[in-house]
């Protein structure tokens, strides 16, 4: 929702980046304002993922201009677990199994970790356990999910819910859902969206990378950015989503 | 100092009591030992591993017995468990605790001498023919374990040798045979560790029988001080119906060699052998694994697992054979393998020999690093880099200790190679 009195949370200017010396952005602007929704949309290779991945600092990728700013400090001087710890968030569009590592240790270890970092105390075991409980219902999820390995076995539903839970356990100040619809059928994708809005507060901000409207009708944007070649080509509202559905990418890509 | 004089300063090590039925087999042990040397650098067993350090050295033997008090080796600990304390290979009855050994043998070996059972097994089933190492400890050892299990043993056998620290390099000659009726279960940790940091030689020999239908989880854990070198040799007969269950962990040692021969003696029979080793610095750790699948319908299933960090080594070779007539074997071995420094390199070796039809035989090797995507996913979540590649360390481990049925061990390995892990990176 776009409030009075919000707060720049994200402003990126003119960013470029490249994988493998192949240029992939080439000029990005976008600002995100706490209590936002954006969704970035996009054809595959119009560079959506890959802004997500940026943001959140895969090493895979460099920065070749341009700035970040997260709540004012310059994101690219942080490592990936800084941004992590100052509020960012990216759920991954291919999550990761980790075998031998519990869900639970690893929410439980991440949440203490952000914990520390913002000076409070820090759960045991018994004590997490009644958040992640409460949190777990966010996703519908069994607590079964708990003990088992990361992702590990999970069909690809439950790894997009997993992700989100990993949000709402680490209640990041912004969150980048980088296509976290894809594979889900209509009931997992209810629930993820459903998860995703009960997280959102005035104080929070999320932008949801995306290829379909579908995802949209759940989670209600308020800005809609059409990607193409590296840029954002084309910022609307809800509705433009809509005429995407309707009318396809060319039309943007002939005006732009 | 040259292998050969290292060699023969073993061979003066302490002269044997000449003690009945086992001076026999000690007197040709050692004329075995004498004919068989050091194996040669192109030895098709040893060519993988640098024994080198080791011929620096001229090892003794230990001409007097250190008197540790409990408190000495508390971190080694087991609670609740049968305990057979070694000391430089000595048994030693005030740190043991017998007093859960209702209804099973669990004795010092030379103590026990009269007992038919231990005369009819001992020495028959190691390979002291064919290595001097092996026969080198049967001529040499000091003391042992000898335990004779029958019927349900819930408490876990725990045989823990201790080696001290002395001013000369010692040789230590553990051993230990263990005999298990039909119908038999129980769990038996070998437990080898260093208490302080010495230069020692621990040669260890273990032969396991197990009659029909036995259940035995066997745990090794190899925990020898860092410039120690151990040499260890297992034999194991698995008789009809039983299950033999082989969890090995290798932490410790400058040079350490596990080898494992196991002989499915009896149709139906199980074996499990899950192998861990987890080495930085210049540690070399060896794991030669052998199976005979004899007899029909054997299962085998075997894990192994190897972590090497800064200019470690580490070596895997796994030898199946299934015999003419072991119709029905179905068998899996798989070897994975960590490599966390770009110095740190491992050989692995699996091996097939399948000399029937019908049969299903199953092996895999890989060798690979840390996984970029579940490194760069740990980060993102808070994770320092060092510490998510702690936990990705630790949990590829954790696949082989949370195999071992004794709760209070696997904490403390867990615990244990976490701090190891956190040692490395600082």
């Amino acid at each position: 929702m776009i409030n009075k009195g919000s707060k720049t949370m994200l402003e990126v200017k003119n960013l470029m980046a490249e994988v493998g010396g192949v240029k992939i952005l080439k000029g990005v602007d976008l600002i995100v304002r706490s209590g936002e929704v954006h969704a970035i949309m996009g054809i595959n290779g119009s560079g959506k993922s890959t802004f997500s991945k940026v943001l959140a600092g895969h090493p895979d990728y460099t920065v070749t201009g341009g700035t970040a700013t997260f709540e004012g400090k310059d994101l690219f001087a942080l490592a990936p677990e800084e941004r992590a710890r100052a509020g960012l968030f990216l759920a991954f569009q291919y999550p990761v199994e980790i075998p031998g590592v519990s869900n639970s240790a690893l929410l439980r270890l991440a949440y203490n970790t952000l914990q520390n970092e913002r000076g409070l105390e820090e759960l045991d075991p018994i004590e997490f356990e009644d958040l992640v409980l409460e949190k777990i219902k966010v996703v519908e999820m069994d607590a079964n999910f708990l003990s088992r390995s990361v992702n590990e076995g999970f069909s690809g539903g439950e790894k997009k819910r997993n992700e989100i839970l990993q949000m709402a356990v680490l209640e990041p100040k912004l969150a980048i859902l980088d296509e976290t619809d894809s594979g889900l059928d209509i009931d997992a994708l209810r629930i993820v969206a459903n998860g995703v809005n009960s997280l959102l507060t005035a104080d929070n901000a999320v932008v949801m990378v995306t290829h379909y409207q579908r995802l949209l009708n759940y989670i209600v944007p308020d800005f809609v950015h059409v990607m193409d070649g590296g840029r954002i080509v084309r910022t609307g509202g809800k509705e433009l989503a809509l005429e995407l559905e309707a009318r396809g990418y060319d039309w943007i890509r002939a005006a732009a | 100092m040259s292998k050969q004089q290292c060699f023969e300063q073993l061979l003066l090590g302490k002269p044997a009591q000449p003690d009945g039925w086992l001076g026999g087999i000690r007197t040709e042990a050692l004329e075995r030992a004498k004919a068989l040397n050091f194996p040669s650098d192109r030895h098709d067993e040893w060519r993988f591993t640098d024994l080198s350090p080791l011929y620096q050295y001229t090892f003794q033997p230990v001409d007097f017995f250190a008197g540790l008090k409990l408190a000495d080796i508390e971190k080694f600990l087991i609670p609740d468990s049968i305990r057979l304390v070694f000391v430089d290979g000595c048994y030693n009855v005030g740190l043991s605790d017998l007093s859960r050994a209702a209804g099973v043998v669990v004795k010092s070996l030379v103590e026990s001498l009269g007992d038919r059972h231990l005369e009819a097994h001992f020495a028959h089933h190691a390979t002291w023919y064919a290595d001097a190492f092996t026969a080198l400890n049967t001529h040499f050892f000091e003391d042992g374990a000898w335990i004779h299990v029958s019927g349900e043993i819930a408490a876990p056998i725990h045989i823990l040798h201790v080696v001290t620290k002395r001013d000369y390099p010692s040789a230590i000659y553990p051993r230990c045979l263990m005999v298990m009726e039909p119908d038999s279960r129980a769990t038996i940790v070998e437990d080898y560790a260093g208490l302080d940091d010495g230069i020692y030689f621990s040669n260890a020999v273990t032969e396991v029988v197990l009659k029909s239908h036995v259940q035995l989880q066997h745990i090794r854990l190899q925990r020898e001080a860092s410039n120690a070198f151990h040499i260890g040799h297992c034999s194991v007969e698995v008789g009809q119906g039983g299950v033999y269950d082989a969890v090995s962990v290798a932490l410790g040692a400058r040079v350490s060699r596990h080898s494992l021969q196991v002989m499915q003696q009896g149709e139906e029979a199980e074996m499990q052998l899950n192998g861990l080793a987890l080495i930085a610095g210049r540690q070399i750790a060896d794991t030669h694994t052998l199976i005979h699948h004899a007899k029909a319908n054997g299962k085998s299933v075997q894990l192994h697992k190897c972590i090497a960090d800064g200019s470690a080594h580490g070596v895997f070779s796994g030898k199946i054979i299934v015999h003419k007539g072991a119709a029905g074997t179905d068998s899996e071995q798989s070897s994975r393998n960590l490599l966390l420094s770009d110095k740190a390199h491992i050989d692995t070796q699996p091996q097939l020999e399948i000399l029937n039809d019908d049969v299903k035989c199953k092996h895999g090797a890989t060798v690979g690093q840390i996984d970029a995507d579940a490194l760069f996913f740990l980060c993102s979540r808070g994770f320092s880099e060092a510490s998510a590649r702690n936990l990705l360390t630790h949990a590829f481990a954790a696949e082989i200790i949370a195999k071992i049925q004794v709760p209070s061990l696997v904490e403390t390995l867990s615990l244990t190679i976490l701090e190891r892990m956190d040692g490395a990176r600082r």
